[in-house]
Parts: structure tokens; C-alpha cells; sequence
């Protein structure tokens, strides 16, 4: 990418879908439109009103950023999913607990294709389980064309050490399935058997869907005369391209509050803060780290399954503009909201209803509806509910804080002007200028990246090597997802002895970050 | 006698207690869970019986996991690992295992012979050797009260077996099985010798299946009611709260395979200005406010999210995290003389004697 090239990012949320068009680092316009029920068609219209209003040449747009809700909803509304046949390669090992045995049950009834526990499989420390069994995998492929399943995911015991019997049993399936989708949960997740097979399984069953999405997006600008290219922006706030994104759809799953702290993080130019990203219902409250949004130690649940993706950590509170104030006894401001009501049932709109919004409107800080109708609100209400509110947001923020130092607070979000006054251990808050579209901009200024999570024995390597080896492989996957190759850094190194094993274990994550591929 | 026959709701207490008893250590009981609701989902039952329920004669073997918990989760259990050594042990000593019975009630090993108990239709006892968790498997007391040291058996998903048949020492059978656990790739499932039912009755913690259960059941009911999960545990299980706070400081570090270090909670509301140290070594150990210790092993230090009434393990530790922590006594077996010498502070490296949370205010 030049300094100069034309980039669109779009965010689509709950409500609205935002898009953003950048030159460079530079806002050139942003606008919202409603989200629609097939998410496609509302993407569409957000690109086409931000071409509009900042009437650019189409042709010249380079490229086109996407965080899209598509295959978080399928999996929630269990729709458009395919069916997936299991393999797992473990030896006699770990046949105690089967692939999908703590789904949900209905979401297990739409995906499960059988499964099968194979010969395959290694040890922590890389020794062979047993050897892969070619014509026992051969006989399951059979049976699966003959279910009509043309979906697989491979999971072998400790992968991560050595992946090789996943990559030879994806030869043979797809010798035997030609065309069948293979996903191996090597590739997808982190060290936990169960919990990596799942996230695998999600990823397989979702990536029919993924093609028809992407093929649905190339479709819908190039009718607008777009001929840039397209990414998905994916759960850690960096993108894939699109080919990459048909085959890792679930890595996109979380990504939409991540972006909207990316966007914070650039409009302020901030790489570490808190970002509050205040909607009209609920308020989220996550963490810049280097830029980056910090993820949660411990996996994240998709649609009731548990796994061991990494997720942006984000707490949020049922607090908005929307949020409706009580004030029979003890005040108190949510949990409950009038939320996309709010514009006929809030006071100062001609509602009964008193909001968070009306509060600020009756401070005078905002000009929303009739300001005379909430002109008698009671001035130690207001200070009252003042203090409330600022008390709740300090709470949470300090939850999230990574120490007890005081740090920035980025806001961000429709509602970021319920906040007024200071927050308790907070050095700063900051109301950039564009807050409402900070996620669409996160979109539109993210980078790739590449990731890998290995177990290396120490016994026949050393550590320097190992290392080396395992940023070398992040930097292929990075460069694979679309990234230039010269301007990768590593933005995450994390070495683990692991406990209760004798010392010669170790645990290496590695993650490098650079600019997209022109 | 009558058997507790669980359901799954039941195990879902129990796993949850289990974590509580863990005192932070223990591990997930995640998987047992899975493992256990699996067996009662095709239809085989589970069953636990009371101590003094056992006969003079009964055989109870202990069973329990050892390993590494980042291999445990990576390379699963084949499921056949407790019915294995039942038999192993029932070949070398020719009698016939009549119970099983956890070593350890805190923590993942809580729900580990319930899987086996399934296969083989044999009951649970309601007891263990330890009445939550501790690092290492001669801590039980069993071992203190002189359960033999032989026979033991070892066994690993892939079917590697080995009976210990001779040891010179409780100390040296750890050493053994673990040595061993090492070449089976770091994760396999251990009996330590079979007991007969009048030992059990005497010298096991007793109804502490039934403790998790309780605990766990007070935080479900809890949050389904929208109460306090705390309070609830308080209520149930008889402690005391040491404080509720916000952990502002965590040191630790890795030393030999245990972890080590400090947790600082700060407290709020009512414990406002207090701040307390919680000592760590893969349990919580101490607590000391103002220099003075308000709690010590073997009482148990548990610590719990204040809102959801969830156990916090010393692996979880952050900065932020709200917490109550709170103090559960030790069972009588753990503090008498002979116990303390394997389980009391001195164990752990300090050099003061046990204070029991009783007489500590």
C-alpha cells in the first residue's frame, strides 16, 4: 500500500454498518447505515454512501476492509452450515471424550457429520502415538461421500508439536473426497485437544458459507465499479485476504470490537489506553496493548462451544444512551434500555421514558429533541447521576487495567457524551474527533498478521533454534494471509517452561504484524 | 445402606465445589466432568456411598491423575485408565476391589475414579485423602496414617503399565511414579495401595463429595436467585471471610515444576484500608495482613470471584480480578501432630507453627 492509496473499511454491528474512506492516514469521509437482515446488501450500502459523499472515483479505491457479523450469525441462528465429518487422530489415546461432547445439542444436530477416533498422533515431546493408517482414513472418507459430507476436520494429538500426520491425512481425503473442504485444527488453534478440535469443527462448518460471503462481497463492489481488493478483518484486528478468509471464516468471528479500539488507537495516536466504546444499549470497555487489543487468557465460547481462540477481553456493562434512569428509591441508570426506541420514548424526544440521554440533555451538552421538556429535572439529579455513571465506567475500567497506574481512556461510540467530568484512575480522557466511526476506521487502517502457537521439546533443539523456527513459520503464515514480506515485525513473543514437565518443555507463541501487500 | 445415585446436575455441583476445595490449586475438574457426564448419558449410574457405610473388609483403591495438566488436556484420557488399574491391582493382590475413592477432593482428581465407578458398577466412597488439594500424592492421610506404600499401579492412554510391588517410603513411591509419569509422556493415572474399609472409615476425610456438592450447589442456587454466591458458601460451608478486595499485585514465578509468589488484595467496601498477602505454592498457602497470619495450611485459603461465586485457581491470578477470600477448616485428621509434620506450614518451608483458623481472629 502507498502512502496515498484509497482504502474503505466497514464495521458492521448490530444495529448500524459503518464505512470509512481513508487516503492514506488520512479520514476522508464516514457514514452509517441500518445493518441488514443479510448483512451483504447493508456492507453495499455503506461503501456506495461513503464513495458518495466523498465523491470518489471508485477505480481508485485499493482496497476494501470488512468486519462482518456473517458466520457469527449462522452459528448462532444455526442456519447455512455444513455438515462436518471428524477425524481424529489420537492412537488409542483421549477416546474417552468424543468430538462436539459439550456442544450445544441442536447446533451438534446441524453440524455433526460422525466422527471417528484414527490411528495418528504424536507425544509432548514429538515421539509417534501411533503411525497414520492410510486405509482405515480411506474407509471413513468412503462413508462420509457416502452420507454426502463434504466437510472434514482433522484433529491430531499435539499438532502443534509436529503437524505432519494432519497433512498427510488431508492428502488422503482429498484424494478420496476430491472438493471436500479439509480444515486442520493445527492451522486453527491452540494447545487443548477438545477445545481446538471444536473451534476446528466451527471452521469447517462454516467455510461453504465463507465462499459464498466472499463471492457475495467481490459481486456487490464490483456492481459499484469497485475494483479494489477485498479482507475480512479477523478476531485479532488484523485482516485476511479474501482467499484466505474463505478458509479461516472463524477467525473473523469476534472481530468487531477489536475494531473499534484499532480505531481509537489511531485516531489518538495512543498504542496503549483503555478504549469505552458507549452504544446506545450496552457499553465495552477493553484494552490497547502496543496498539493492539489485549485477548483473554482463557478461550472464548462461540455460540455455546467452548474453545481455545483468543478473543479480544472485553467486559461490557448494560449501560447507553438508551439506558433508562430510575430514580423510586435508590437511582439507578440500566440494566434496562429503550435502545433503537429511543428516539420516540426518551423524555426529550416526546417519550415517557427518562434516559442516560436525557440526563445529558438536560445538562445542556447536547441539542437532541425538546430541551424544554427536560429543563425541570432536579439539579442534584443530574449531578447524582453524573457521579453514578462515572462511577460504573471507573469500576470497570479499573477491572481491565494492567496495573494499578493510572492511563488513558480513549472514548469512543454514540454515547461516549453520557461520560463528563474525570474518572477515578484514569490520567486522561480523550473524545477523538470521528468517535462514532472509530470502528469502521479500525477496519480500514488494519494490518496482517501471523501467528503460531508450538510446543518444542528441548531434548533435540535448542532454544534459539526453536524459536528462530517458529517465527519463520508466523512470517509464512502472515505472508500468506497477504503481507508484505519486508515489513513484518514481531509484535508478540511468549516463551512458557511448562509446568509439572521436566524443564526441557517449552511453550512458544509467536506473532509478527506487518503492511498489506500492494 | 443406600447410595447417592448423581445425576448430572449433581456432578455439575460437585466439579464446581471441587474447584473451590482446591484452595487454588487442583486443576480443572473440566474434563472429569465431561468424562463422568458422558457415563451417565449411556445410561451406566454412578454411586456414592457413605464411610461408615464401608465393611471392615471392603477394598478401597484410590485413584487419581498425575502429570502435567498442558499434556492432560492435549492427549485425552482413553477412558479405560481406572477400570486398568482396578485389575492390575486386583491380579497382584488377588483380592477383589469392592469401592474406589479419590485422593484428592480439590480440584480435576475430585471426579477421577467416577468414570471407572461407572464401568465397573463399583460405588464411590463420599471421602478422600485430603479434603481439598495439595502438590504432591504422599499428602494424603492415608499416607500419614499409615496406608501401605505397596502395591501401586501406574497406567497411560496408550495401555504402558507398571505395578509398584515394593517401596521404601511414601517420598520414594512419589518419586517413582513420577519418574515413570515422565517416560509415559507426562500424563497417566495413578492407584496408591488399596485400603480395607475399616482404615477408610477411620482415617479418610469423610462426606467431603458431599461438601463440594453442597458448595457448589450454594453458588448455582445463588446466582439462579440473584443473591450473594459468597455469602451462600459462608452459610453452607461454615468459614469465615477473611476479606472481599481487588487483587492490585501478583508475583510469580515457576521454580522446580511449582509455581510461587504473593497475590495483594486491596480491600473494598466494608474491608476498605485492609490489604492482605496470599502466599502461593500451586495452592494458596498463607494469608498474613499487617504481618500477622490471619490463615495457614492446612486450613483451606479458598479464594472466589465475588460476583459469580466461581473459584479463582493460582494459575488465573491478574491484576483487577474482585474476589472474596475465605477460610475453610482443615479437617481434624490434617491437624493433629503427626499430620501437621507432612501438611502443616513447616512443610511448606515456614518456619511457624500451625495456628488453626479457630483460634486466629
Amino acid at each position: 500500500m502507498t502512502n496515498s492509496s484509497l482504502t474503505i473499511g466497514v464495521d458492521v454491528g448490530g444495529t448500524n454498518t459503518d464505512a470509512a474512506l481513508l487516503s492514506g492516514q488520512t479520514l476522508l469521509g464516514s457514514c452509517k447505515v441500518p445493518t441488514t437482515e443479510d448483512v451483504t446488501t447493508g456492507v453495499r450500502n455503506a461503501v456506495a454512501a461513503v464513495i458518495d459523499q466523498t465523491s470518489t472515483n471508485p477505480a481508485e479505491v485499493a482496497a476494501v476492509m470488512v468486519g462482518t457479523t456473517h458466520f457469527l450469525n449462522a452459528l448462532l441462528e444455526r442456519k447455512k452450515l455444513s455438515r462436518t465429518g471428524v477425524l481424529r487422530l489420537c492412537g488409542p489415546t483421549s477416546r474417552s471424550l468424543p468430538p462436539m461432547v459439550d456442544w450445544p445439542d441442536d447446533l451438534r444436530a446441524c453440524v455433526d457429520g460422525g466422527s471417528e477416533y484414527c490411528d495418528g498422533g504424536v507425544n509432548f515431546d514429538g515421539s509417534v502415538i501411533t503411525a497414520l493408517n492410510e486405509s482405515e482414513i480411506r474407509q471413513h472418507c468412503a462413508q462420509w461421500r457416502e452420507d454426502d459430507v463434504s466437510a472434514i476436520a482433522v484433529s491430531g494429538v499435539f499438532s502443534l508439536v509436529d503437524p505432519q500426520c494432519e497433512l498427510d491425512a488431508a492428502h488422503i481425503i482429498s484424494d478420496e473426497m476430491p472438493g471436500a473442504t479439509v480444515c486442520l485444527s493445527h492451522q486453527i488453534g491452540q494447545n487443548g485437544l477438545l477445545q481446538r478440535e471444536s473451534a476446528t469443527i466451527l471452521n469447517a462448518s462454516l467455510q461453504t458459507l465463507g465462499k459464498t460471503t466472499v463471492l457475495a462481497f467481490e459481486k456487490a463492489f464490483s456492481d459499484l465499479d469497485l475494483n479494489a481488493n477485498l479482507y475480512l478483518t479477523q478476531n485479532d484486528g488484523t485482516l485476511m485476504s479474501a482467499d484466505y478468509a474463505m478458509r479461516f471464516p472463524v477467525q473473523t468471528i469476534a472481530s468487531g470490537p477489536t475494531n473499534s479500539m484499532r480505531g481509537a488507537a489511531f485516531l489518538t495516536g495512543l498504542q496503549n489506553a483503555v478504549v469505552v466504546d458507549i452504544g446506545g444499549t450496552t457499553t465495552d470497555i477493553g484494552i490497547i496493548v502496543n496498539g493492539f487489543s489485549r485477548t483473554k487468557s482463557e478461550g472464548a465460547t462461540i455460540a455455546g462451544v467452548s474453545t481455545n481462540f483468543r478473543v479480544p477481553d472485553v467486559l461490557s456493562l448494560p449501560l447507553g444512551g438508551g439506558s433508562v434512569v430510575q430514580t423510586d428509591g435508590n437511582l439507578r441508570i440500566g440494566p434496562e434500555s429503550v435502545g433503537y426506541r429511543l428516539g420516540s420514548e426518551a423524555r426529550c424526544f416526546g417519550g415517557d421514558t427518562l434516559t442516560a440521554t436525557d440526563l445529558v440533555v438536560a445538562q445542556g451538552r447536547a441539542q437532541l429533541g425538546d430541551g424544554a421538556r427536560v429543563a425541570e429535572l432536579d439539579a442534584d439529579l443530574l449531578t447524582e447521576s453524573q457521579e453514578l455513571i462515572n462511577e460504573q465506567i471507573a469500576d470497570v475500567i479499573d477491572r481491565m487495567k494492567p496495573s494499578s497506574d493510572a492511563i488513558p481512556a480513549i472514548f469512543v461510540g454514540g454515547g461516549s457524551i453520557l461520560v463528563q467530568g474525570t474518572l477515578a484512575g484514569v490520567s486522561e480522557v480523550i473524545r477523538p474527533e470521528h468517535f462514532g466511526a472509530a470502528n469502521a476506521i479500525g477496519a480500514a487502517i488494519a494490518q496482517i498478521s501471523g501467528e503460531t502457537d508450538r510446543i518444542v521439546s528441548l531434548e533435540t533443539t535448542t532454544r534459539e533454534r526453536a524459536l528462530d523456527a517458529t517465527i519463520e513459520e508466523a512470517k509464512l503464515r502472515a505472508t500468506a494471509a497477504g503481507a508484505e514480506p519486508d515489513s513484518l515485525e514481531i509484535a508478540d513473543i511468549s516463551k512458557t517452561p511448562l509446568a509439572y514437565l521436566p524443564g526441557r518443555a517449552v511453550r512458544i507463541m509467536v506473532k509478527v504484524v506487518g503492511d498489506l501487500k500492494s | 445402606m443406600t447410595a447417592w445415585e448423581l445425576s448430572e446436575a449433581d456432578l455439575e455441583a460437585i466439579a464446581a465445589g471441587a474447584g473451590i476445595l482446591g484452595t487454588g490449586g487442583g486443576g480443572s475438574p473440566y474434563l472429569a466432568f465431561l468424562m463422568a457426564r458422558e457415563q451417565l448419558r449411556a445410561g451406566l449410574k454412578i454411586r456414592v456411598i457413605d464411610p461408615d457405610d464401608l465393611a471392615a473388609d471392603d477394598l478401597v483403591l484410590p485413584l487419581g491423575g498425575i502429570g502435567a495438566p498442558t499434556v492432560g488436556i492435549e492427549r485425552i484420557d482413553n477412558g479405560d485408565e481406572g477400570a486398568r488399574l482396578v485389575q492390575m491391582i486386583e491380579r497382584t493382590t488377588g483380592k477383589k476391589i469392592t469401592a474406589l475413592i479419590a485422593d484428592e477432593i480439590g480440584g480435576g482428581n475430585s471426579l477421577a475414579p467416577m468414570f471407572a465407578a461407572a464401568q465397573l458398577d463399583l460405588p464411590v466412597v463420599d471421602a478422600d485423602g485430603m479434603g481439598r488439594a495439595f502438590p504432591e500424592t504422599q499428602m494424603t492421610s492415608f499416607f500419614i496414617y499409615g496406608q501401605p506404600v505397596a502395591p501401586a499401579a501406574l497406567t497411560d492412554a496408550m495401555g504402558n503399565s507398571l505395578v509398584v510391588t515394593h517401596a521404601t517410603s511414601a517420598d520414594q513411591l512419589e518419586n517413582i511414579m513420577r519418574a515413570a509419569t515422565t517416560s509415559l509422556g507426562c500424563s497417566a493415572m495413578m492407584s496408591t495401595p488399596p485400603m480395607a474399609g475399616d482404615f477408610v472409615r477411620r482415617y479418610a476425610i469423610p462426606r467431603t463429595v458431599r461438601q463440594a456438592w453442597t458448595l457448589g450447589n450454594a453458588v448455582q442456587k445463588a446466582l439462579k436467585n440473584k443473591t450473594d454466591p459468597v455469602e451462600a458458601i459462608l452459610c453452607e460451608a461454615g468459614g469465615r471471610l477473611l476479606i472481599k478486595g481487588k487483587v492490585v499485585d501478583v508475583t510469580k514465578e515457576i521454580d522446580g515444576g511449582f509455581v510461587r509468589g504473593v497475590v495483594t488484595i486491596d480491600g473494598i467496601s466494608e474491608d476498605r484500608d485492609r490489604q492482605m498477602l496470599i502466599d502461593i505454592q500451586n495452592e494458596y498457602l498463607v494469608a498474613t495482613e499487617q504481618g500477622k497470619q490471619h490463615a495457614m495450611v492446612p486450613d483451606l485459603i479458598c479464594m472466589v470471584d465475588l460476583e459469580t461465586g466461581r473459584s479463582i485457581g493460582t494459575e488465573e491470578q491478574r491484576y483487577g480480578l474482585r474476589v472474596a477470600v475465605l477460610v475453610l477448616p482443615a479437617p481434624v485428621l490434617l491437624t493433629t501432630p503427626v499430620a501437621l509434620e507432612s501438611v502443616g506450614p513447616r512443610a511448606f518451608g515456614y518456619d511457624f507453627d500451625f495456628i488453626p483458623m479457630t483460634q486466629s481472629t
